[in-house]
Parts: structure tokens; C-alpha cells; sequence
């Protein structure tokens, strides 16, 4: 990696921390509503793999979605605004928390039924394949949807069809409070990739470099038209599944000894053992990082509401001349 | 109609290289209902896309690729197995375009075959019809007549939003007009199918034919009905429909599907809402018995709604 793509990258994973942070305490001062699902933990995965991606390379992931926005270049002040349901969100407020997108950018949302998206990655990829791109859709999910059928629906298809698709689950070891030993009948979920016949790798998802190398790598296969590939990143969530988590099902301990290898530290150990950064360097970064978020937070404090005349809005593409009234298409 | 819908489809295919079929024997086998006969030979693999038999990744997939900008066209081989790709098209086809503040867009069409009427028991005999209907952001087009088949379907491929379109498995072997000419029929248009003064009956797809032929008999006794064919149930236009109603002050509402909760329910509704001055005798509803639809061939139809109960719904109002 380039000297300011890494530093570019470090930055990114601290504005998710940051980003993070500041979301779980505005929904506890009941500013955002609905449900939360922080990305704390899992900066690595995230960051890691949209850094490995081409600019035709789309992304698409589950509900626990804003660190992924934020690697794809969304503004953090996007987010922030689509999390107090603004206008000026990058789903203008449609979405929230588990709904964001911005197409712009190559990002695909934010999908909140756990696994639904997989097969809409298929059908990503297979656009892409029909009219000629090269482009490669990055699906994440986490380990939960490895359980559903949609997920053995779309690698099935995958496969089948030779799609240029990255698989990526993002094993952060519990389905919800369910562990995935209690759930899943192989714990080392890439296995599940050889009932397709896809070949697979399991990479520390608290390394963000091993992350990116690994992400770089199964590009380059699929790119060459070997078809899907699956990279399994273990990683860990160091808050509840959601903000309403009671977390009954681990002990405080586990929680902290995995935060002894915070993927922020271990990259910034990384950076300074290797003379990339000095810590004066990353300590700058740390200062942005706080200071964007100050700066999203005011923003999206200050944009507007959606309006209530534009309720009907986006339901539909081709709305006029259909002789319905407003409200009871 | 088979051969309208056929018809739609190849020029369509024609039409914009951006269009492509898939589903489960669209191609080498030239679809489970001979709609797609030699499509495979003529537009190749790429665009007539035999899947496995696996409708979440039917439907996904085809959301995937219309989010790409392609105009998929995808079949489920019969409405009772779009239950097994229900998130798909309800949480997914039917939301990304709103949720997303408008900047994905869908132009997809999921096309079905529906209904009872041959023997095909209780999980492959359903009108599911108003399920369907029931979520803003999916279009609903059933058409009647090979006319309207062609050219809804035409239009619904054009479209840029979501459309579950259905056919009635009985009525491909019906026969009728097509014009020679290009044309498309708008999406969200109810027809006047047949013009009288003594009664509105509001039907669609299989039910408009069962409704004619009741008008017909209806007529041999001097009771002119108007049949107002809804073509689209969601967006339902009931523009026509109280047009009628308010010169016949009557209607019956006749459709496949159960009678709890569906088009009658939703249709006397707006009835009852928009012209209640106009209303001079109850509206009458006629549907399928609340059975799961029987194997056994007098009991099938026993279940099904048949012409001679249009008739006594017609003269219970009158």
C-alpha cells in the first residue's frame, strides 16, 4: 500500500470509531430512532476490503452498514443526517440507520433482511457480466446470514452462472446473541463456500492490512474469470448487536480481551513500527477525525426534516397520469 | 393470449438489447407454458437464462440486474412459487426505490402464471392476486383479453418500476384480436370492456371472461350489464368504475380469488366511499369458496365462481 492510502485508511477507521460513538449517544439522547447496529470492532473488515476495490467494483452489505458507507466515500455528515432522518441523508431520510446507499459512489446499500441481499449481489455482478464491464460486486454479510437460504441460493447461482462476485462474511461470531457454534453447523464458515465449489480463505478480520491484501488478492482472481470467490474475515462487535442489546450471552471479559487487539491499534502499531506514520502523524489524524464529526453532527443537527408534501414521493418511478389519487394508489 | 404474450416479449427482446428473460425453463425448453418457444435458438443463453429452480435467486438476481440499468424480464413458473421469493419482492422490488430516497430504480417485470382450473389441488391453484396488490412500489397487471396482454406487457417492460404481472393458466388458449400495428396499453388504466345501463360488473383476467359470458346470458333476458375490466390492480384506476356505477347504481364485483379481504372487499369500499349517494341495492361480491381449492373435478369447480352465480349476483341487485 501507498504511505497515504494507509494514512487515508487509518483515518477512516477512526471517523467510523468516532462516527460510532457519537451515533450511540445521540440514540440514547433519543435523536435517532428506530434500530442501531454500531460497526465498533469491525472497522478492519470494512476499510480493509473497499480499499482493495476498482472504481467499477460495487459494494453491497447488510444493515450494519454506515462503516462500509463511510469506506466508500460517503460524507460522514450523509450519514450522520440519514441517521437523524434529514433530508440531506444519503437516503434522505427514507432509510436510516440500516438503509443507506449512495449509487454515485458504487454503493449499494445498507439491506436489512439478513441475507436478502446475496442474491441481489448475483444480480449485480450478472449486470455487470451482460453488458460487457469488468467490474466485480463485493457482497458483505455477517456470519448469521450464512444460515438462510438466500445465502445458498445466490452462491448456488454464483457459481453456476460464474459470476464476477466477492463474497465476504464478516464473522463476528454471534448471529444476534447466538453464537455462531449454536447456530451454524461448521464454525468456520468458509466451508459452507465448498458445497458451491468456490474457493475460499479465512483472514484475521482485526488486521486491516491482511484484510486489504486478501481482498486484493480474490479480486484479481475473479477479475482473471475464475468466477466467485469467498473470503471469510473474523472479527469481533465489541457493543450489542443493537443499542437494545441486554447482552446476556457473553461475559465481559471476552469483550475485553479482544479489544486488547483493536483493529484501530493494531494498524497503528503497524503504521509506526513500520516508519509508514509517526504517531505525531496519526495523532493529526485522530484530531480530523474528531473535528469532521463535530462538523457532520452540526450539519446534520441543522438540516431539515423531510417535508410532509413529499410523502409520496420515489414510490414509484413513473407516478404521473395514472388517474389515482394521492395516498390510495 | 399465448402466443400475445409471446409476441410482446420477442419484440421487446428486439427492441433493447437491455432486455433478457430468466427463470426456470424459459430457454431450452421454451417455457413451462410454450410462451417462450424459440427464443432460446434466436436471442441465444445470455438473454433467455435457464435458472435453477431456486425463485429468491430468480427474483434477486433480476433486481440485481435491473439496479444495473438492464430490463429484466423474470418468470416464476407459477404465482404459488413467487411465495418462496416473497422477501424479494415485497421487502426488496417493492421498497428500494422509496427507501433510498429514489436513487435506485427498478425496471423489472416479474411475470406468473395464476388461478384454478386444472386439477392442480391446493398449492398450485391459487389467485394471490391481491396479496400482491397490497404494497405501494410493485405495479399489479392481470390482463383479460390477448389484446391487453400484449400491450400491458409491452409497457410494463418499458416501464421503470417493479410489475408482477400475471396470467390465468386458462386463458392462454383464448383466442382474440391483436392489432397489426405497434401499440402499447398503459399500465394503471381500468376498460370498459362491455357497454350497458342496468348493472356495472367489475372483473378482471379469467373473471372477465366468466363476466362477459354473463353478460351475454343476462342480456338474452333484457338486462344490459356494463363489464369494466380493472387490467391493473395496483394502481387500480376506478376512475371508470364510478363512472358506471353512477349511471347504473348497481354493481357486482367478480373475482377468482377468496372473498375475505380482496377485490370485491377493496372495490365496494371505494364504492361505498366515493359514490354512496349513487348506491341503490347492496353491492354484491362474487369470489371463490374459503376452501384450499380441491383436486376432485366437480369440487374444483364447485369452489371456483362460475357464470351462473354472476347471473344470481346480478339479479340480487337489480
Amino acid at each position: 500500500m501507498e504511505r497515504d492510502e494507509s494514512i487515508r485508511m487509518y483515518l477512516e477507521m477512526v471517523l467510523i470509531r468516532r462516527l460510532e460513538e457519537r451515533a450511540a449517544e445521540l440514540y440514547q439522547e433519543g435523536r435517532i430512532g428506530g434500530f442501531l447496529h454500531l460497526y465498533i470492532g469491525e472497522e478492519a473488515v470494512g476499510v480493509g476490503v473497499v480499499s482493495a476495490r476498482q472504481n467499477g467494483d460495487r459494494i453491497i452489505t447488510a444493515y450494519r452498514d454506515h462503516g462500509v458507507a463511510i469506506a466508500c466515500g460517503l460524507e460522514s455528515r450523509v450519514v450522520m443526517a440519514e441517521l437523524l432522518g434529514k433530508e440531506t441523508g444519503c437516503s434522505k431520510g427514507r432509510g436510516g440507520s440500516m438503509h443507506m446507499a449512495d449509487v454515485s459512489k458504487n454503493f449499494w446499500g445498507g439491506h436489512a433482511i439478513v441475507g436478502s441481499h446475496l442474491p441481489i449481489a448475483a444480480g449485480l455482478a450478472l449486470g455487470d457480466k451482460y453488458s460487457g464491464r469488468s467490474g466485480v460486486t463485493i457482497c458483505l454479510f455477517g456470519d448469521g446470514a450464512t444460515n438462510i437460504g438466500y445465502f445458498h441460493e445466490a452462491l448456488n447461482l454464483s457459481k453456476v452462472w460464474s459470476l464476477p462476485v466477492l463474497w465476504i462474511c464478516e464473522n463476528n461470531k454471534y448471529g444476534m446473541g447466538t453464537s455462531v457454534e449454536r447456530a451454524s453447523a461448521v464454525s468456520e464458515i468458509r466451508q459452507k463456500a465448498a458445497g458451491y465449489d468456490i474457493p475460499s480463505a479465512r483472514v484475521d478480520g482485526m488486521d486491516v492490512v491482511a484484510v486489504h491484501e486478501a481482498t486484493l488478492g480474490a479480486l484479481k482472481e475473479i477479475r482473471a474469470g475464475g468466477g466467485p470467490r469467498f473470503l471469510e474475515a473474523v472479527t469481533y462487535r465489541y457493543k450489542g448487536h443493537s443499542m437494545g442489546d441486554p447482552e446476556r450471552y457473553r461475559q465481559p471479559e471476552e469483550i475485553r480481551q479482544w479489544e486488547e487487539n483493536d483493529p484501530i491499534g493494531i494498524f497503528r502499531r503497524y503504521l509506526t513500527g513500520k516508519k509508514i506514520a509517526s504517531k505525531a502523524e496519526l495523532d493529526e489524524s485522530d484530531r480530523k477525525a474528531e473535528a469532521e464529526l463535530q462538523e457532520a453532527v452540526a450539519f446534520a443537527e441543522a438540516s431539515p426534516d423531510p417535508a410532509a408534501e413529499d410523502l409520496f414521493d420515489d414510490v414509484y418511478v413513473e407516478a404521473q397520469g395514472l388517474g389515482t389519487r394521492p395516498g390510495a394508489p | 393470449m399465448r402466443e400475445a404474450i409471446s409476441q410482446a416479449l420477442w419484440e421487446e427482446m428486439e427492441r433493447d438489447p437491455k432486455v433478457f428473460l430468466q427463470g426456470e425453463e424459459v430457454g431450452l425448453w421454451g417455457g413451462s407454458y410454450a410462451v417462450t418457444k424459440g427464443f432460446y435458438d434466436h436471442f441465444g443463453p445470455e438473454r433467455v437464462r435457464d435458472t435453477p429452480i431456486s425463485e429468491a435467486a430468480i427474483i434477486g438476481s433480476a433486481i440485481g440486474a435491473a439496479l444495473t440499468g438492464l430490463r429484466p424480464v423474470a418468470e416464476l413458473m407459477t404465482v404459488n412459487f413467487a411465495l418462496s421469493a416473497m422477501d424479494h419482492i415485497v421487502n426488496q422490488a417493492a421498497k428500494l426505490h422509496y427507501m433510498f430516497g429514489g436513487q435506485m430504480k427498478l425496471p423489472l417485470v416479474i411475470r406468473t402464471v395464476g388461478g384454478g382450473g386444472r386439477q392442480l389441488a391446493a398449492t398450485h391453484s391459487q389467485t394471490l392476486d391481491v396479496i400482491f396488490a397490497y404494497f405501494p412500489g410493485l405495479k399489479v397487471v392481470a390482463p383479460g383479453t390477448p389484446e391487453d396482454a400484449k400491450g400491458l406487457l409491452k409497457s410494463a417492460i418499458r416501464s421503470d418500476d417493479p410489475i408482477f404481472f400475471i396470467e390465468h393458466a386458462t386463458l392462454y388458449q383464448v383466442r382474440g384480436e391483436v392489432p397489426e400495428e405497434e401499440y402499447t396499453t398503459p399500465i394503471g388504466s381500468s376498460k370498459v370492456q362491455r357497454v350497458g345501463q342496468d348493472v356495472t360488473i367489475i372483473s378482471y383476467s379469467k373473471m372477465l371472461d366468466t363476466s362477459l359470458k354473463a353478460a351475454e346470458q343476462l342480456a338474452q333476458e333484457g338486462i344490459e350489464a356494463e363489464v369494466i375490466d380493472l387490467r391493473t390492480l395496483r394502481p387500480l384506476d376506478m376512475a371508470p368504475v364510478l363512472a358506471s356505477f353512477r349511471k347504473t347504481n348497481r354493481a357486482v364485483i367478480v373475482e377468482e380469488g377468496w372473498k375475505s379481504f380482496g377485490v370485491g372487499a377493496e372495490i365496494s369500499a371505494r364504492i361505498y366511499e366515493e359514490a354512496f349517494d349513487y348506491v341503490d341495492a347492496p353491492i354484491q361480491r362474487v369470489a371463490q369458496k374459503e376452501v384450499p381449492l380441491p383436486y376432485n373435478r366437480s369440487l374444483e369447480q364447485l369452489a371456483l365462481p362460475q357464470e351462473k352465480d354472476v347471473v344470481a349476483a346480478v339479479k340480487e341487485v337489480l
